[in-house]
């Protein structure tokens, strides 16, 4: 399909011509300037957006009611353009129109972020081409004509004649067919190639090479192309890619975008103080995931961890409720057990925490990191003990912990298995169900510190008021935003301290 | 002269003679260069060899006809498969930078093998083959053959027995060769119908409306049906094979003796048990299922499904799926039966005998025959160099076998692509005002 560069006319209202439809393909990027603020709001909003289609791609069934409802609030929410039938004026006004603006920009930054890696991209591809699917049908079929017209997708319609000799086999190929729809509705004939989904299961009448596509169907085509339009596009950005990062001002954003965890953030300790120190080392071998395990294992042997390791173990104390003065003499007793004295540690290491906890410099109390950020960035090397061990531990070396940990062969087994096709989050989950005696988890793991509640409402233990928060896939989780606006200015300030921190 | 009189053992002797005096080595190479069309398309392709003892050798690859043939003759290979067209020569693998080489292109391919229907076959099983279920691969090349042209617009095909218990179809048009991973999926995906293994009883399931790709595979089906199921196979004759049958059909048919709605209708249990006649009993069957149809009730065309169950083609879609597959190629030697892996002729396909099919034992005795009134060969008049002779006595020497008709139809399918081809330089050198 041909996506032609749209000429630059000159018209009486040039933002009505930019923004016809309230979606569109993204063939063409923005040409404004966009300060830097917007920047970040347009990108992380839209990857809000994205993470909540994908959360609802999982509990809703896609294009039912719930499913619709749910997106179209977040759509609001987050200023998204939703509905294709504004009002003429309307439609001029500042609101829409900023809106898609919004939406347009912040496809393409996200576009940056999220070319990289295979990984990334086929994520990104996957909730775009939901989001596209989601609005299209949202359309009258007018609208999908005028839409498709307006984009140059001129599928050849299939001739009144030849259309009408077929007409017993479109009817017999399609569900929901009858005779007179068939000489109603326009049927497209597209090669074969372009629309596989429609080949593959049999749900279209095919003929020579062609598929015979009727036009309530024909949305299937429409996302191929986008899907694949798009996939073409990342790759292309990949390769520009080190000229936009070479931008210092970009570079920080980006590279958080890409390993962002927008959602739960265990920040919000409702836990804080519950925890005492002498419960710590039981619960780590009882509630901790493995890669905390480790860590905790890792101190506690050499009375030292290193700066990769302590952001990590850190942090995630801080996130099942150690207070500052817990943490400060945890380490400060298990720091002092090793090499470094009273005095050494008051230096070098206390202000660290503080910082940790936000009591000092900019102020910003940190997030815990979630299993993406853990998994993806900094990875460990010679004396470190961060990371994720499914990911980052050479295979022998996680066989044998998992047996000393008392782990069945099978178990460990299944771990690798698992761990083999990359699916280390999987391998964490089976970890917390061979350790808790479980056969299903019951939850989707993504974040550390929700394992340890997880595993804390499975023990049935933890403190008075150990409500564990709602798992990251329950069906409510768009009722509440995840994070308020001031937490934005947080992300935003986070990325600093992170990028001064590394 | 029988295929009893082949042994395995006998291989080391008669493969040196089969690829110095039988293998149709122009042809081949007339195959697979593809009319020269697309640069360094023979040279990139691997082929794979089974040496003596098993030895496996992959990415082999080849720049001429003659690199091809005396290669072949040195190693005298036991099997030969052909795989893909790669980025590179393939035999230069090791030296071209990680990530870059690359397949980019391979025909279309299917391979239907008899094992697929064990379950539905009660006269022979594993990597046996007989008369009566042969009828199995005539369907699935008829019903494969009729959805690949038509329904897809593919014209080339090359449908090959594969010396034992199955058929191959090599796609070869243009179109074909290009086809992406997700393409082949898909079309294998279209192609089948028969799912699940040991543990699924109900292996088809048609919902309405029906496709027309099925029923035309259901016209096919129904065709050979009453010879091949009702009597070859007798499925509803032997207790054992009726059980599975009236396993596929719903609970209500088998024992609705209540429905006062239908007094004629016995259930069909109770018929069964005093009618014995096998058509009889299918013809009850169907009459139950058109019935049922009327109403609209669940598992309406269990008829049709139990049809399709019993002989829709069962492809393996991973064949068919990646672009560097590799397949046994067509005039290989099937080392356990010895016989050729030679082209079909689809004219003649209800009189293909799998069990006529020259064995390598058999063309290597006839070549000693005497020649008894055999056509002289145009002897080209050109320099009379050595390959020109040994290519002049090759022909003359298949042309003595039986493997010559098998020789044949592969020409013929050569002259279709051949033809064809200059159709489309013709057409796209016209577009291009280039006269």
């Amino acid at each position: 399909m041909q996506f032609p560069g749209r000429q630059r006319r000159l018209i009486a209202n040039p933002k009505t011509e930019l923004y016809v439809h309230f979606l569109q393909f993204y063939g063409q990027p923005p040409l404004e300037n966009i300060s830097l603020t917007e920047f970040e709001t347009f990108a992380v909003d839209r990857l809000k957006l994205l993470k909540t289609v994908e959360n609802l791609g999982v509990c809703q069934v896609k294009g039912s009611e719930p499913y619709k409802v749910k997106l179209d609030k977040e759509f609001s929410n987050l200023n998204f353009p939703n509905k294709p039938d504004v009002k003429e004026e309307d439609k001029d006004g500042p609101n829409e129109y900023e809106k898609r603006r919004k939406d347009h920009i912040s496809h393409f930054i996200l576009r940056l972020a999220y070319c990289q890696t295979e990984d990334l991209r086929r994520w990104f591809i996957q909730q775009e081409v939901d989001l596209f699917r989601h609005r299209f049908n949202r359309l009258s079929p007018g609208q999908k004509s005028s839409f498709l017209q307006h984009n140059n997708l001129h599928y050849e319609t299939v001739g009144l004649e030849e259309k009408m000799a077929l007409s017993e086999k479109l009817i017999q190929s399609s569900y929901a067919v009858s005779g007179c729809k068939v000489e109603n509705q326009d049927y497209y004939k597209v090669p074969f190639q372009d629309a596989l989904d429609l080949v593959r299961n049999r749900k279209a009448y095919l003929k020579a090479g062609y598929v015979y596509i009727p036009q309530q169907d024909i949305v299937i085509t429409v996302l191929n192309d986008f899907r694949t339009q798009l996939s073409k596009a990342l790759a292309l950005t990949a390769r520009s890619l080190p000229t936009v990062l070479s931008d210092e001002r970009l570079q920080p954003l980006l590279s958080h975008l890409s390993h962002a965890y927008v959602g739960q953030d265990y920040s919000i300790q409702k836990n804080m103080g519950k925890i005492s120190l002498e419960q710590i080392d039981p619960l780590s071998g009882k509630s901790f995931p493995l890669c905390m395990r480790g860590l905790h294992q890792a101190l506690r042997e050499n009375h030292h961890l290193r700066h990769g390791g302590r952001m990590q173990y850190g942090l995630f104390l801080k996130g099942i409720g150690l207070t500052l003065e817990q943490a400060l003499q945890f380490w400060r007793s298990e720091f002092t057990k090793g090499k470094v004295d009273m005095d050494k540690f008051d230096k070098q290491y206390a202000y660290s925490i503080r910082h940790n906890f936000g009591k000092e410099g900019k102020r910003t109390d940190y997030t815990p990191y979630s299993c993406l950020k853990v998994i993806l960035s900094n990875a460990p090397s010679q004396g470190d003990h961060h990371g994720c061990p499914f990911r980052h531990s050479d295979a022998e070396l996680l066989k044998q912990k998992l047996q000393s940990y008392k782990v069945s062969p099978s178990g460990i087994a299944q771990i690798l298995e698992l761990v083999k096709g990359m699916h280390y989050q999987l391998a964490c989950q089976k970890y917390f169900e061979l350790t808790h005696n479980i056969e299903d988890s019951g939850f989707s793991l993504n974040h550390p510190n929700q394992y340890f509640l997880e595993s804390q409402r499975v023990l049935g233990g933890g403190g008075k008021e150990a409500k564990a928060e709602p798992p990251q896939r329950a069906p409510d989780v768009a009722a509440k935003p995840p994070l308020e606006p001031p937490a934005l200015a947080e992300m935003a300030e986070d990325l600093d301290a992170y990028f001064q921190d590394g | 002269m029988t295929s009893a009189d082949y042994e395995p053992a006998s291989l080391p002797d008669l493969l040196p003679l089969y690829y110095r005096r039988l293998f149709p080595f122009s042809q081949y190479y007339r195959w697979l260069n593809y009319g020269g069309v697309q640069k360094n398309y023979f040279q990139h392709r691997e082929f794979s060899f089974t040496l003596k003892d098993d030895i496996y050798v992959r990415y082999q690859s080849f720049n001429t006809q003659n690199e091809l043939e005396k290669e072949m003759q040195k190693m005298n290979p036991y099997k030969i498969d052909v795989g893909a067209v790669y980025s590179h020569r393939p035999n230069q693998h090791n030296t071209v930078k990680s990530g870059t080489f690359q397949a980019l292109e391979k025909e279309l391919v299917f391979d239907i093998d008899m094992t697929d229907y064990d379950d539905v076959r009660s006269c022979c099983s594993a990597a046996d083959i007989c008369p009566k279920c042969w009828t199995l691969m005539t369907i699935a090349i008829r019903i494969l053959d009729r959805a690949l042209r038509e329904d897809f617009g593919f014209r080339h095909l090359l449908w090959v027995y594969s010396g034992r218990r199955g058929v191959h179809c090599w796609v070869c048009d243009e179109a074909a060769r290009k086809l992406s991973v997700a393409a082949r999926s898909a079309i294998a995906e279209y192609l089948s119908l028969v799912k699940g293994g040991d543990e699924t009883v109900r292996k088809v399931v048609l919902s309405d409306p029906i496709h027309p790709s099925i029923r035309d595979a259901l016209k096919v089906v129904e065709h050979y049906f009453p010879q091949y199921a009702l009597h070859d196979q007798a499925v509803l004759g032997l207790k054992e094979s009726v059980d599975k049958v009236l396993a596929l059909v719903p609970e209500d048919i088998l024992y609705d003796g209540t429905d006062s709605r239908e007094p004629l209708l016995k259930d069909l249990h109770t018929y069964f048990e005093s009618e014995k006649n096998p058509e009889k009993r299918w013809d009850r069957l169907r009459g139950c299922a058109t019935t049922k149809q009327g109403t609209l009730k669940k598992g309406q065309h269990f008829e049709k499904e139990i049809m399709l169950q019993y002989c829709y083609p069962r492809l393996d879609v991973n064949v068919s799926k990646g672009v560097n597959h590799l397949l046994k190629s067509p005039f290989s030697v099937h080392p356990k039966t010895g016989r050729i892996s030679v082209p079909i002729d689809l004219r003649q396909l209800d009189k293909f005998d799998p069990f006529d099919v020259p064995t390598i034992s058999l063309i290597c005795a006839e070549l000693d025959r005497p020649r008894v009134g055999e056509e002289e060969e145009q002897v080209p008049k050109e320099k009379d160099s050595d390959i020109d002779a040994a290519e002049r006595r090759r022909i003359r020497d298949y042309k003595r076998t039986s493997l010559a008709k098998y020789v044949k139809v592969l020409d013929q399918f050569l002259d279709g692509v051949a033809l064809s081809n200059r159709g489309e330089l013709l057409k796209k050198s016209d577009l291009q005002k280039d006269f």
